[in-house]
């Protein structure tokens, strides 16, 4: 009888850690028939529901385009909301199948966290947000003062070097939630609240007056925000980061939500590559031929979702600037498709 | 009763080995144990199999080499000296001081405001009773979460701003905090801390002989206002004598904020209050409940003693009503303790929010991180019951 | 010269009526009355101006903030976001769902709390066994029909009754086994359970609820994946178990000893004696017990919102950085708190309503 408590405990123990990653998530997500992205709790413009827990945004785009093109439907989406804490780990267990949560790519997380990042979806870098009262024209003169920070993030890091390099002191006043962290700056508890500059403008119109407070000029680090998937799973992989690659193309050569189906006629070779009407199409990646074509008719290409969710048509009414297409001078810049 | 007591011819008919067996308490105890250590043992090794091997799948960085490394991040709050380029393994530290600091004092405030609100339900003036039970019954029945964020968003907000600082007495309270002249002691001030201890010293010695003449002759020593004399006067005279050896630091605005004296910072003054308030109310309820607990002939025999009212509530009720109170009076300073780790809602740098929050993001070491923490707060509920047991056994020696 | 007897005299006026009211109560002597009079004092300044905040000032319906105008407390806040404060994200059609199952729980129960109705035992093993079925099938759906509704879209007040009435349901069985362990002479079996109790009372929830968010996954293999809400789950019941056992330790430890040697004698086995002598009388006594935890636990799911789940508080508080609503947190905290008041403060005097009943049964 010992013996075989053993042996099952053995035989547990086997089955319980032999035959994982067998199956790639590609084949997982297919199988299952909808992509799990893990987004934030809320940030405006980049992942927030709506009042009936519709999501929308910049991050949440992404995870539509990436349906779009595995399951040739850009609603086919579980949103799983994540606080800053568990995203790692959410994505390390396979809860999530990516991480679209407007996360920073640095060297520590791509490296020892088993994750991989695929792509630039935003070129961001932190930035203040001071009250207009305080009479303050640069960062450089908040020596002394106090800041609202969100917990687990690069921005404490930054913030840190930042004053350590200029000689300056600061309390850091560290909040759970990005919500939290308005409350606090509008009853006055810190200075200046500090974050990424995309978010510090999301977080502006949270405030009851926002014409009050006022975003500095200066950017004191680079974020680059983009999709996280698992190490290991080159095929999920290379699917994350050609549908972004594609939604880039698409913007290049002028393709948009509204006109694909007339472009499926052009005659531009690379706009019949990105179509999937010649050239590589879907095989390498495992898709359908018409993988792109799904994403930009369901999704829109890139200029089109940044200016729906952060651009000239949000309220955040933030400018491309460096996340302008490498032609219009910015740094977005994708590999060919051929 | 064993199988092997039974009659011969009984034990015959059972032939198989396996129902005798069974059929014994203590091999079956036996038995049952040793499954129980199997299956904890089979379950805990795939749980360590598992992790190690996600571990590795994942290329996760494990053990503790990261105490070593820099944590680039500040603390709002540190009682010893912090500065980024220390390492996490000092956030660990800085966030359990933190701990402690607001667990301490949230215990001592607790306990004075719940011994008043437990003594005040019993009143015999109908208003004071009321406004007991209606503070109780109010403040007990609403999560501790939702109490400190209330005293920290909205009683926050009303507070002025640091240029409209209210003043009192050389201390200042706004929205970052409450600002007090802080006393540093200059050269010789080390005397006067050793007048004190002295003072306290002499005064256990004279508690003893005070205690012993009163078991011989009757008399009563007023042992109050003599160890008052000893504790506060001596350091007192010492200080006068060496010449006044302290200066003030005043906190002075300068920029944005007050620098200099000391800085109690909002976050510590929420949480503080919400588990004073909170704690306050199940303990009043455990002090009238002990109070009640003594019997009242206890009360009328002193009373037939002749025993005055304050006498009577110090050596007929209390030592008495302390008996009853003191365990259950334990598990709330415990809950106390645990429940200030709710910190981390409200930004107060305890170990919570430091090491298991912004620690454990920078390093992404959930299992280390979550092991030490919890291994504090286990081991400072042992310590907690060890003290309390310790107490509670004396306690309940000198009434026997 | 007068034979027959005076009629009796009214005790004097300062003694009976109000004045004597007062006097007694309220005024006694002069300390009293110095202490009555500045607490009237401080009671009438602060509770007007609330009062006054909270009711006369104040509005109750309307879409926008627009229509909050009288200057006091705006509470159209919360009667216009009522049903996201009940429902969470759950779909408006099917409410109906999220009302069934809690009306069932509610029906169960009553049915168990008032006296002298029948079958209880059935009824709680309904309520044990096959209400958690049929309530997961209400909720989640996936069968006869009903829609898969996912659990991340579950919030509001309805999430925090399933976190508190799943913890303490299912942390039940595991209690009392705990309990049992804890008082039986098997060495091992006694240790494993007191350092279980011991290790689970002694660390915050916080720290479990982190632990099941973010170290759970690691610990199983890769195919399993649990929900965020099973998590919390998880974590909830563990933690809650140990303190389920010591409540139900304090119920077996009053049963008088005779009750157990009876059960002996009768030649009982360990798990019949337990089943049909101890535990129908000791968990008669436990209730108060069980729902002071059970009061403990519905306050502590507010803790859930660290981890990102959203109850009642957290979506309270999300609701207020809505654009369209912002500056009513503190008409929101009221709300919270007015809830959870109204159900801890139902639910101790219930059990202390108990108690008084069960202490003339000794």
């Amino acid at each position: 009888m010992m013996k075989k408590t053993l042996m099952t405990a053995a035989v547990l123990a086997a089955s319980f850690s032999g035959q994982a990653m067998a199956e790639g998530t590609l084949n997982i997500v297919k199988e299952r028939g909808v992509v799990q992205c893990g987004v934030t709790t809320g940030l405006a413009g980049f992942s927030n529901p709506d009042e009936k827990g519709q999501w929308a945004g910049l991050d949440v785009d992404v995870c539509r385009a990436v349906a779009a093109a595995t399951l040739g439907d850009a609603t086919k989406v579980k949103f799983i909301p994540l606080t800053a804490k568990e995203r790692f780990t959410a994505l390390q267990s396979g809860e999530i199948d990516i991480l679209s949560r407007n996360t920073t790519w640095t060297q520590t997380r791509d490296t020892q966290l088993g994750l991989n990042f695929a792509g630039v979806n935003y070129y961001d870098g932190q930035g203040f947000m001071v009250s207009k009262k305080l009479g303050v024209k640069s960062a450089k003169e908040l020596d002394g003062a106090a800041f609202c920070i969100q917990a687990g993030t690069t921005t404490e890091l930054n913030l840190a070097d930042y004053f350590r390099m200029n000689g300056m002191s600061y309390s850091p006043v560290v909040f759970d939630t990005s919500d939290q962290t308005v409350k606090g700056f509008e009853a006055g508890r810190c200075d200046a609240i500090t974050s990424d500059q995309s978010q510090l403008y999301a977080l502006r119109i949270k405030l009851v007056d926002p014409e009050a407070a006022m975003v500095l000029p200066e950017v004191i680090s680079k974020e680059p925000l983009g999709p996280v998937v698992r190490q290991g799973d080159d095929e999920w992989f290379n699917v994350v980061k050609w549908t972004h690659n594609a939604m880039l193309n698409a913007e290049e050569m002028g393709v948009t939500s509204a006109n694909t189906d007339e472009m499926l006629k052009s005659a531009n070779p690379n706009v019949r590559r990105l179509l999937g009407l010649e050239g590589p199409k879907g095989t390498g990646l495992n898709l359908n031929d018409d993988w792109a074509y799904q994403i930009i008719k369901q999704v829109g290409n890139y200029g089109e979702v940044f200016d729906r969710n952060v651009g000239k048509d949000s309220p955040l009414q933030v400018s491309r600037g460096i996340n302008a297409l490498w032609s219009d001078g910015g740094l977005q810049y994708a590999p060919p498709m051929r | 009763m064993s199988l092997s007591d039974r009659p011969t011819s009984e034990s015959s008919a059972i032939k198989s080995g396996s129902s005798r067996f069974w059929n014994d308490p203590d091999k079956r105890a036996l038995m049952f144990q040793i499954l129980l250590v199997l299956g904890l043992a089979a379950f805990l090794l795939s749980i360590i199999n598992n992790t190690l091997s996600n571990l590795e799948q994942r290329g996760i960085t494990t053990g503790f080499a990261f105490l070593d490394v820099e944590a680039g991040f500040g603390i709002l709050q540190s009682l010893i000296p912090y500065t980024e380029t220390d390492t996490y393994g000092r956030t660990f530290f800085v966030g359990l001081l933190n701990t402690v600091l607001v667990s301490v004092l949230g215990i001592i405030a607790a306990t004075v405001l719940g011994f008043f609100l437990g003594v005040g339900r019993l009143s015999k003036n109908w208003l004071i009773s009321k406004v007991c039970t209606v503070y109780i019954e109010i403040f007990r029945n609403i999560p501790l979460l939702l109490q400190i964020f209330f005293w920290y968003f909205t009683v926050l907000r009303t507070l002025p701003s640091p240029r409209q600082s209210l003043e009192f007495l050389g201390s200042f309270l706004n929205v970052r905090g409450l600002y007090l002249p802080q006393p540093v002691g200059g050269e010789g001030f080390n005397v006067v801390w050793v007048m004190f201890f002295a003072g306290l010293g002499a005064t256990w010695l004279l508690k003893r002989w005070a205690n012993k003449r009163q078991e011989v002759t009757g008399q009563d020593f007023p042992m109050l206002y003599a160890g008052l004399g000893l504790i506060f006067g001596l350091p007192l005279i010492a200080f006068f004598l060496m010449g006044m050896p302290m200066t003030v630091d005043h906190p002075v605005l300068t920029g944005f904020n007050f620098v200099g004296g000391i800085t109690i910072i909002p976050e510590f003054m929420a949480l503080w209050l919400a588990l004073t308030i909170y704690t306050a109310a199940f303990i009043a309820e455990i002090v009238r409940g002990g109070i009640l607990s003594v019997p009242h002939g206890q009360l009328e025999a002193a009373t037939a003693l002749g025993l005055p009212r304050s006498k009577t509530l110090r050596f007929i009720i209390l030592p008495q009503a302390l008996r009853v109170i003191i365990p259950p009076l334990t598990s709330q300073y415990l809950n106390l303790t645990k429940n200030s780790s709710l910190a981390t809602a409200i930004g107060y740098p305890d170990l919570v929010s430091v090491f298991a929050g912004t620690t454990l993001n920078q390093t992404g070491q959930a299992i280390e991180v979550i092991f030490m923490t919890m291994a504090v707060y286990l081991t400072l509920s042992i310590l907690t019951s060890i003290f309390m047991n310790w107490y509670n056994s004396r306690k309940a020696l000198i009434e026997r | 010269m007068k034979y027959e007897l005076q009629p009796m005299l009214p005790a004097p006026s300062s003694t009976t009526g109000l004045l004597g009211w007062l006097k007694r109560n309220l005024f006694s002597n002069v300390k009293n009355s110095i202490a009555t009079l500045l607490i009237g004092y401080f009671l009438i300044t602060l509770l007007g101006p609330a009062l006054q905040w909270a009711f006369i000032d104040s509005d109750w319906f309307g879409d926008s903030p627009a229509a909050c105008t009288s200057g006091g407390a705006c509470w159209a806040f919360i009667t216009n976001r009522m049903d996201q404060f009940m429902y969470g994200f759950y779909p408006e059609t099917g409410y109906w769902r999220i009302n069934a199952t809690l009306f069932l729980f509610a029906a169960a129960v009553t049915w168990m709390v008032i006296e002298k109705t029948p079958y209880k035992g059935y009824v709680a093993f309904f309520t044990l066994f096959i209400y958690p079925i049929i309530g997961f099938y209400l909720l989640y759906g996936g069968s006869f029909g009903l829609e898969v509704v996912d659990t991340h879209k579950w919030g509001g007040l309805s999430l925090t009754l399933v976190l508190a009435v799943i913890g303490i349901v299912a942390a039940m069985p595991f209690g009392i086994l705990l309990a049992l362990g804890r008082r039986s002479e098997m060495p091992i079996v006694k240790a494993f359970s007191v350092i279980y109790i011991e290790f689970w009372r002694g660390v915050p929830l916080i720290t479990v609820l982190f632990m099941a968010s973010v170290m759970l996954p690691l610990f199983v293999s890769e195919e399993i994946t649990f929900d965020k809400l099973l998590r919390a789950l998880i974590g909830i019941i563990l933690f809650q178990s140990a303190y389920m056992a010591e409540v139900i330790r304090g119920g077996l430890q009053a049963i008088p000893k005779g009750q157990y040697e009876a059960a002996d004698a009768l030649g009982l086995t360990y798990w019949k004696s337990m089943l049909l002598i101890i535990m129908p009388q000791a968990l008669k006594l436990m209730i108060p017990g069980i729902v002071n935890t059970f009061i403990a636990l519905f306050k502590d799911t507010s803790l859930v919102l660290i981890i990102g789940l959203f109850d009642i508080l957290a979506i309270v508080q999300s609701a207020n950085s809505d654009t369209d609503w912002l500056g009513y947190s503190t008409e929101g905290y009221i709300f919270v708190a007015f809830v959870f008041w109204i159900f801890c403060f139902g639910m101790s005097r219930y059990s202390q309503n108990l108690e008084k009943r069960l202490k003339t049964g000794y």
